[in-house]
């Protein structure tokens, strides 16, 4: 799995590719609660990952809970069915704000 | 039809190794004619207990140890039994939690047994911990034999 954080359109961009699973998920957790830090919105592109767990889900979650306690904007963008599919288990897809790519999550409101 | 061995793998009970485990059950899934939707789900299932097993059987317990996993099929069902090592536990005593309540971690029973149809710990032979029987129903034939 491969992670990059980019600034962007007054938002930071954690992309992420590959498969997030128990071996990975540190790495997720890592460089969303690192980017919530600077206190602004943050958009996670998702459009590479092909394989999601819950232990990736749970790092998701947790970036969600420390950006709603910022009032900070916390978009999951680009989400494949796939991964899309164990949120929608998870019954997380009412919770989350996704958007279908990250140029359309920059052009929203934070 | 009876049940047929599929595949057997023996790895250290570490992260690193669920990945190798995930691509023998998606293949194993998809030589039964499963497709990728269908595979993905009993992998996650997989995932998960295999997951559960390292974090909290190994690594909380301080103790080492392996994760053994078997594939077997018949005519409608793939099934995957996954053995470990660790100390036992009362399996009346496992639970999934209330999704309703939105916070990191408590996923992997739910997961586990939605995915699947059967979930069900078995009694371990001699020298395993935990045996857990994850069956699923394969996707019904077509009328040419072959699974849409």
């Amino acid at each position: 799995m491969t992670v990059s954080i980019s600034d962007r359109g007054g938002a930071r961009v954690v992309t992420l590719s590959g498969e997030i699973d128990l071996q990975t998920s540190p790495q997720v957790r890592e460089a969303v609660l690192d980017s919530l830090r600077q206190g602004g919105a943050v958009v996670v592109d998702m459009g590479g990952i092909v394989y999601i767990d819950s232990s990736g889900v749970a790092s998701l979650v947790e970036g969600f809970q420390v950006a709603r306690r910022q009032g900070a904007a916390f978009i999951l963008a680009a989400v494949s069915p796939a991964a899309m599919r164990v949120l929608q288990l998870a019954r997380l897809d009412k919770v989350f704000t996704f958007q279908p790519d990250v140029e359309t999550a920059l052009a929203g409101e934070f | 039809m009876g049940s047929c061995a599929m595949a057997v793998l023996r790895v250290p009970g570490k992260p690193e190794s669920l990945r190798l485990i995930r691509a023998v059950v998606r293949e194993a899934a998809l030589s039964r004619g499963a497709d990728a939707a269908w595979a993905h789900d009993l992998v996650l299932a997989v995932d998960e207990a295999c997951q559960n097993v390292v974090r909290h059987g190994y690594a909380e317990a301080g103790i080492t140890g392996d994760l053994l996993i078997e594939v077997a099929a018949d005519a409608e069902n793939l099934c995957v039994h996954v053995t470990d090592f660790a100390h036992p536990l009362d399996p009346a005593t496992i639970r999934s939690r209330d999704l309703n309540d939105v916070r990191p971690g408590g996923l992997g029973v739910y997961l586990m047994r939605t995915l699947t149809d059967e979930c069900v710990w078995e009694a371990p032979p001699p020298g395993a911990g935990n045996v857990l029987r994850l069956g699923k129903r394969l996707p019904p034939r077509d009328e040419k034999g072959e699974r849409p």
